[in-house]
Order: structure tokens, then sequence, then C-alpha cells
């Protein structure tokens, strides 16, 4: 090769193991990445599908946008209308509301980490390396012993939604004013039974070890004691490889951290608080500052950023210059990254802040975050199981408005949900969905500034294997991303 | 062995999701337990970028011999019928061109959902992307593959229908059709397998008692029946939801929420909000599965006038206040 070796255009897809479709162009040279462009291919419409709809109607349709996200869909568009409405749900309808959101999302990572992200580490190019026979033995696509065991896990741990929701995906039991499926003391036994198990398999294959033991992790540091002497287990065993891979120097963005906080508390903050964290400074949310830009998405009305209550979903047929079915969102101007990463950040979780301090957003600090978050999450379920009261109320209902401007917020597994909904004459008039991986996958801004994911990629060292390239994918997919949320 | 090929387009992705819940045995074991070789599936197999595109090529090629082509996700035919709202990533092509080539090729095809079956939810409102299903287009017959399309093994498009579908739909269709079991007289008449589809989600609901004394509830968390004001279709859902469960014990109904009917075609336009009865002079517009109008009228007065107390306080409560009396059914 050549010091000018010429650059090297190559697409990049269909990349499976994500949820939904995604394409990502490439430039190569000198053996890296020198940018990438990012392609969510499918375009449904659901902001045209819902406006003029009667307003309820966003909690069965909103819910259909994401298989793997629908419970916090149905959370955000009840959270648009209670705001309408202005109505609170009483503590049994929000701590009902926690546990159903929290069980999808402990599912998305346990999934996410098992069958979407660790099979990448199973394939014969890491033939060579100490920990494959381990890995490959238990993560395997499709057959590793630990995928194959998360399966089951997330299956017995999801009987909990067929009691508190009905099923899953899409249920109704969400609503504005709480949730309509009462819960008695026997229901509450039999979820308190579900999650025992259900910590019992983090405990015992996961961690091999207390959740809580997990929950006191300090920083760096502990993670090296963890992976030389720790407790077996697959978190372990990825401590390894990460290690040896030096995960945490790969797929760092631009170390813009955006939560909308997780879990509403009942007096106004949430379990894992909201806020921006720049450089490792938090700040505070200001909805008011988020607007989307269309410059490289395949969508009309490119000459101006779009706030979403002025937000429009207008494809662009003839469009030749878009790279991307979605729009930019921005946060004052600038792109953010969202998920556990920087829910726990904004949280100010000691481990997370010590891991971005030293090496930024990467495919570690990404991934640490998720488990992490699996052992902090169940603890506060089980205290929310605890609260709740069988003799309560568990839904409040109140009429809708015939006008109204409201927003919805909430946290997928993924990150940043928000729904911005406008209601005239008693019918949906507008409605904007702002998806976590609209923020991570999102094209190139006016400014020319990329997305999180694009720049996560820049840089990524890819060898010989050019699109074939192990690091590409481990950097996607430590996003999570969720490509049907993504445009929606 | 069955092989078996699973491709996605405009849909959520719900329907794989609620697969992997699939339940004695889970999805993996049973594909093995049934011979089934997964040639791909978009959320589950190592294969990536080139070598997933590898695959799909062989199959219409004809070089890798496909049983079972399962679709999930509606078919876009927009816009201005290129199919270019769904490009398949890596390919350059749109979906619908390769779902059309793989179905020539398979011995069996599966629309997984509503959406593959029928459009389902992508298709409403003003169904910006022409989204259709394999063989249907809402009620009509036609969709991506037209009216006349018979797989080589001889039956049409085999709709399992429901948004998403139940996990147990889907593997049980799957152990029907690798064992060679499932013929077209096993189909209702939008297609569905009879096995599900010829039961009502209304068979085994735990309100029935309310039901049958028209003590409604009246708002969501009530325990009373969701026929007259809350939107349930229960009566008239071709489904076992009731009697199967889905998540272990669950359904719609006992989740606290009206049956929206979604395994049928078109229950994404139902007319009305989802959550809300339509009533014409008092009466619920959308009267239960073959049951006469005027029946109807005369039964629900009737039980109206008769319901007990106990059914008519906890119609309208969030939990049982009035437990039935007990009776002795011995002999002293
Ligand atoms: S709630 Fe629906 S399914 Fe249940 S009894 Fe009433 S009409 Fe039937
Ligand atoms: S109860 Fe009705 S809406 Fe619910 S899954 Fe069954 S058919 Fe679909």
């Amino acid at each position: 090769m050549t010091a000018t070796a010429p650059t090297r255009r190559l697409i990049v897809g269909p990349f499976n193991r994500v949820e939904g479709d995604l394409e990502v162009q490439l430039e190569l040279e000198d053996g890296r990445v020198r940018a990438a462009f990012v392609n969510a291919p499918l375009f449904r419409g659901f902001e045209r599908i819902l406006e003029g709809r009667d307003p309820r109607d966003a909690l069965t349709v909103a819910p259909r946008i994401c298989g793997i996200c629908s419970v916090s869909q149905s959370h955000a568009a009840a959270g648009a209308l209670a705001a309408a409405q202005g109505i609170e749900p009483p503590a049994n309808g929000r701590l009902a509301t926690n546990l159903i959101l929290a069980t999808e999302n402990l599912g998305d990572h346990l999934l996410h980490f098992h069958a979407f992200f660790m099979p990448d580490f199973a394939r014969d190019a890491y033939a060579a390396r100490p920990w494959f026979g381990a890995v490959r033995e238990r993560f395997k696509a499709t057959q590793g012993s630990s995928l194959r065991r998360a399966v089951e896990a997330r299956t017995a741990l999801y009987h909990m939604l067929g009691l508190m929701a009905g099923k899953w995906p899409h249920t109704l039991t969400i609503q504005p004013g709480g949730v309509a499926r009462p819960l008695d003391a026997r229901d509450r036994v039999r979820l308190q039974a579900q999650l025992r198990s259900f910590r019992r398999f983090l405990e015992t294959h996961l961690f091999g070890t207390a959740l809580e033991t997990v929950a006191a992790l300090t920083g760096a540091d502990d993670l090296d004691r963890w992976r030389t002497e720790g407790p077996a287990g697959d978190f372990r065993l990825f401590l390894a490889l990460a290690a040896d891979l030096d995960l945490a120097g790969l797929g760092r963005a631009h170390g813009r951290f955006l939560s909308h906080g997780a879990y509403p508390d009942g007096a106004g903050g949430h379990l894992y608080r909201r806020g921006v964290v720049v450089g490792g400074t938090p700040h505070p949310f200001d909805p008011a500052e988020v607007a989307e830009d269309h410059t490289n998405s395949r969508m009309t009305g490119r000459d101006r950023p779009h706030p979403p209550f002025a937000g429009s979903t207008i494809p662009d047929e003839a469009d030749t210059d878009g790279y991307s079915w979605c729009k930019a969102p921005r946060l004052s101007g600038l792109p953010a990254e969202t998920g556990a990463i920087a829910r726990q950040l904004a949280d100010g979780h000691p481990l997370v802040r010590d891991l971005v301090a030293r090496d930024g957003g990467s495919v570690f600090s990404r991934v640490v975050a998720r488990l992490l978050e699996l052992a902090r999450t169940v603890p506060a379920m089980e205290g929310w199981l605890q609260a709740l009261d069988p003799a309560a109320p568990w839904c409040a209902t109140a009429p809708l408005p015939a006008s109204a401007q409201s927003i919805g917020l909430t946290e997928a597994a993924r990150g940043a949900l928000g729904h911005w909904l406008r209601i005239e004459q008693g019918r949906i008039a507008g409605y904007q969905i702002i998806a976590p991986t609209t923020w991570n996958f999102s094209p190139r801004d006016a400014a020319g500034v990329q997305g999180p994911l694009e720049k996560a990629l820049e840089g990524v060292p890819v060898g010989d294997e050019g699109g074939a390239s192990l690091a590409v994918q481990h950097v996607v997919r430590s996003f999570d991303p969720c490509m049907v949320c993504t445009v929606h | 062995m069955t092989s078996m090929l699973w491709i996605q387009s405009g849909g959520c992705g719900g329907c794989t999701m609620s697969l992997l819940n699939a339940e004695s045995p889970g999805l993996l074991p049973m594909l093995e337990e049934a011979g089934i070789d997964l040639l791909w599936h978009p959320s589950l197999s190592e294969e990536t970028g080139a070598e997933a595109t590898a695959i799909l090529e062989a199959v219409c090629a004809g070089t890798r011999p496909l049983d079972i082509l399962c679709v999930e996700g509606s078919l876009l035919r927009g816009p201005g019928g290129s199919g270019r709202f769904h490009v398949l990533a890596g390919t350059g092509r749109a979906t619908i061109h390769w779902v059309r080539d793989l179905a020539a090729a398979a011995r069996h095809v599966v629309a997984v959902g509503t959406c593959a079956a029928y459009g389902g939810i992508t298709a409403a409102g003003p169904n910006v992307t022409d989204a259709c299903g394999l063989q249907y287009d809402g009620r009509r017959r036609g969709g991506l593959l037209g009216e006349g399309f018979a797989a080589r093994g001889g039956l049409p498009v085999v709709n399992v229908a429901g948004c998403p579908t139940h996990p147990n739909w889907v593997t049980e269709t799957l152990m029907l059709l690798a064992g060679g079991a499932l013929g077209a007289t096993d189909l209702d008449p939008f297609q569905r397998p009879r096995f599900y589809a010829d039961h009502l989600v209304h068979h085994g609901c735990t309100r029935n008692e309310y039901y049958e004394y028209k003590a409604s509830a009246e708002k969501p968390s009530d325990l009373g029946c969701m026929m007259e004001h809350m939107g349930c279709l229960g009566t008239q859902a071709h489904a076992d939801c009731n009697t199967r469960l889905w998540n272990g014990e669950g359904s719609c109904t006992r989740g606290g929420y009206a049956c929206i009917n979604c395994t049928a075609p078109s229950f994404e336009e139902p007319g009305h909000p989802f959550q809300e009865t339509p009533k014409f002079a008092g009466i619920p517009l959308g009267l239960p599965t073959d049951m006469p109008k005027a029946w109807f009228v005369a039964l629900a007065s009737l039980s109206k006038a008769a319901t007990p107390e106990r059914v008519r306080r906890n119609a309208a409560a969030d939990r049982i206040v009035v437990p039935p009396t007990i009776r002795n059914t011995g002999k002293s």
C-alpha cells in the first residue's frame, strides 16, 4: 500500500442481529474507516398514520412501531396523552407501569448481549484467541449454551408481562391514567417469584455473584480485578475478550449523552435521573432544545430545522441527495448519544462515569452500562413490587381536551424516546416521534456533523477485511440499534 | 431436513420478538426437533452482509432448495410501484422484488403476522407506502403475489395472522408444514390456520359472566365485559387467545383491555376509536358472530334486567367487591 492509498467505498448490509434493517456505507483508507454514512432503509410513515385519528388511538398504533421496544412506545404515548389530559396515574398505576417497562427493558438488555452482540465473538475469525473456545460454546449464533439459556430466561421473565400487561409485545394495559390491569396480593407473590427466578439466573450464569456486588462497582480498576480474579460467569468472559481486543478503544462517538430519565418516582424525578452529559459535566435537559434536521434524509423540508411540534414527515420521492429515511435530531444543534450508557452517566453511576472519563463512550462502556443496569434495575423492581398497594386504585380517568400540545418522554432499553403530540378539534393534528436510534444512527446534519454511529465508526481498523470487518460489527451492535423505531 | 428462510420488511419485528417466547419447547430446540434448518433469520443468524445476501441469491437461483419462506412485515409497493420505501440493505434492490423471487422458489410461503398477511398497521391511514400483504390487500385478495399465487407445494400463502402472532401459532404451523400435515382445507377463508382461527377470543374469556348479563366495564381497570363500552371485539375475533393464553397466563382481555381483532384483515381501520364501542341507538354495532340481531337485543335487555347485584357491582370495580355466595352442592 502506498502513502496515497486510494479511498475505497463499500456498502455493508444487511446488518443482522439488529432490530430491523440497516445499511452502512464506508469509505476506507489505509485499512481504516475514513467516513461512514448510515442508512436506515425502511420507511413506514407512522407519524402520518397517527394524524387525523382519535388521540387515544395512539395507545394502539404507536406500540406497533416497534416489536422490541413496544412498551416504551406505549409509555411515551400514554405520557403525552396524560399531559394533554392533565392527569397523573395513582401510585399503583405508576409502579405497575414502571414494572412493565423495566421488564421489557431488562429482557431487551439480556437478548442484546446474548443473542445480538456476543455471537460476533464466536465467529471463526477469532479462532486463535485464548477465550474463543468458551465463547463459541456459549455464544455461537442460535446454538450457544448461554444464548439459549438467556432466551429461556427472557421467556420466563416475560411471564411477568403476561400477568401485568396481558401480552407482549403490543399491550394496551398502560393508559394515561395508570394501568388497566389491577394486581392483587396473589399476583404480587407470583410476580415476586418470577422476578426472583430472573435474579437467580443473572446471579448464577451472567455475573456469578450477587447483583448488589455488580451495582457497587466503582471503576475500571474494579473491572480489571474482576477479569483476573472475579467469579466465573459470562460477565468475566466478556471482560477477558474486551481487554484482549481493546473494546474500550473502539467506537468512540461525540461524547454528548442524553437521558430522558427512566422510571418516574412520583415526586417529579426518576430512578435514573434525566439529563444531558457533555465532557463529563451534567446539564439539565430542555426538550425545547430538540429539533430535527432533514438535510440528508429523504424528506422534504431541508431548508430549516424542525422543532418536533412543527415537525413534518413527507418523504421526498424524487430525492437523490438524502442517504437515509432517518431524520437527524439535534440537541442545541448538536448530536447526542443515548442508551444505558447515557442513563447511567446522567444518573452519575461511578463505574460508567469512570469508564467514560477514561475512554469516552466505547463498545466496552456501552455494553458494561447495559449489564450494570440489569444488576441495578432488578432490586428497584423488587422495591416497586413491595410498594404496590392492592387496596388502592390503579387507573384515573379524565376527558380529552379538544386541543392540546404535549410531550411524552421515556427511556427504551436503547435510550431516549419522545412523542410530541398536537391535538386540534379532538383529533391528532401532529405526532412526531424521536426514538433512541433516531438519535444514535442519525445521518449528517446541515453543518455536516455526523450522527453518533457515523462518528463512532471513523478510524475503526478494518485491515484487509473491508466490509467483513468484525470491528465494524461490534461498533454497530454496541448501540443496540432498533431500526424500526429509527424511522418509524 | 426442512429448510427455512426468514425475511422482514415493513413491520415492527414484533412477530419475531414474540416468537422467541415460544414455549414447550422453545423456538431453537423446536426447530431442531422438527428437523427445520434455518438458512437465515435477520435477528438470529451469524451471517451478515454479503454472506447473508449470498444465501438469498442461492435460494433464488435454485442452488439452495427452500421448503419454507417466512415473511414478516408488510410489503411496501411505494413510491410509485418501485418498492423503494424498503430497499433491502446491501443489495440496492427493493425488498418486494426479493420476496417475489424467493416466493417463487419456496415450497411453502408463510405470512407471519397481520402485516405480511393483509398489510396490517402499516397500511393504516393514508397508507403512504402503499403497503399490502403477500396475497391480500386488506380484505381483498391480490396483494404482492396476486390472487392466483400458489407456492410450489400447492398451498396459497399461509396467513399466520396476528399483531403480533402468538409464538406457538407460528411454531405449530411450521411443525405442521414440516410434517406435511397442513392442507388447503386446514386454512380458513382468510387463509389462516384453522387450528387457532376457528376459535373466538370470547371463548374462555374470564369476563364471560359479565358478558352474559351485559354487566359492563366503564373505564380501564374495571372488571366487567368490555363489549358494550370499551371496544372489545372478542365475540367476533377469530383466535384462541383466551384458551391458549399469552406469556404464561395473559391475554388482551385478561390484561384489562379490548380485543381489537388483530388477526383480521383491516383491523387497523375499525372505523371508530379502538377503545370505544360504536353504537346505534344504544346497541353496539358489531354483534357477536353468528348471533341474530333481534335475539341479541332481546337477550341483552332480558339479561340486563336479571343482572345479579354481585355481577353488576363488580363489573364497574377494579377488584371483586361482592364475592359469589357459597352454595352447598353436596348432599347434606
Ligand atoms: S370482554 Fe370481550 S372477549 Fe371478554 S366476554 Fe366481553 S366481549 Fe367477550
Ligand atoms: S385477544 Fe384479540 S387483539 Fe388480542 S391478540 Fe388475540 S385476537 Fe389479537
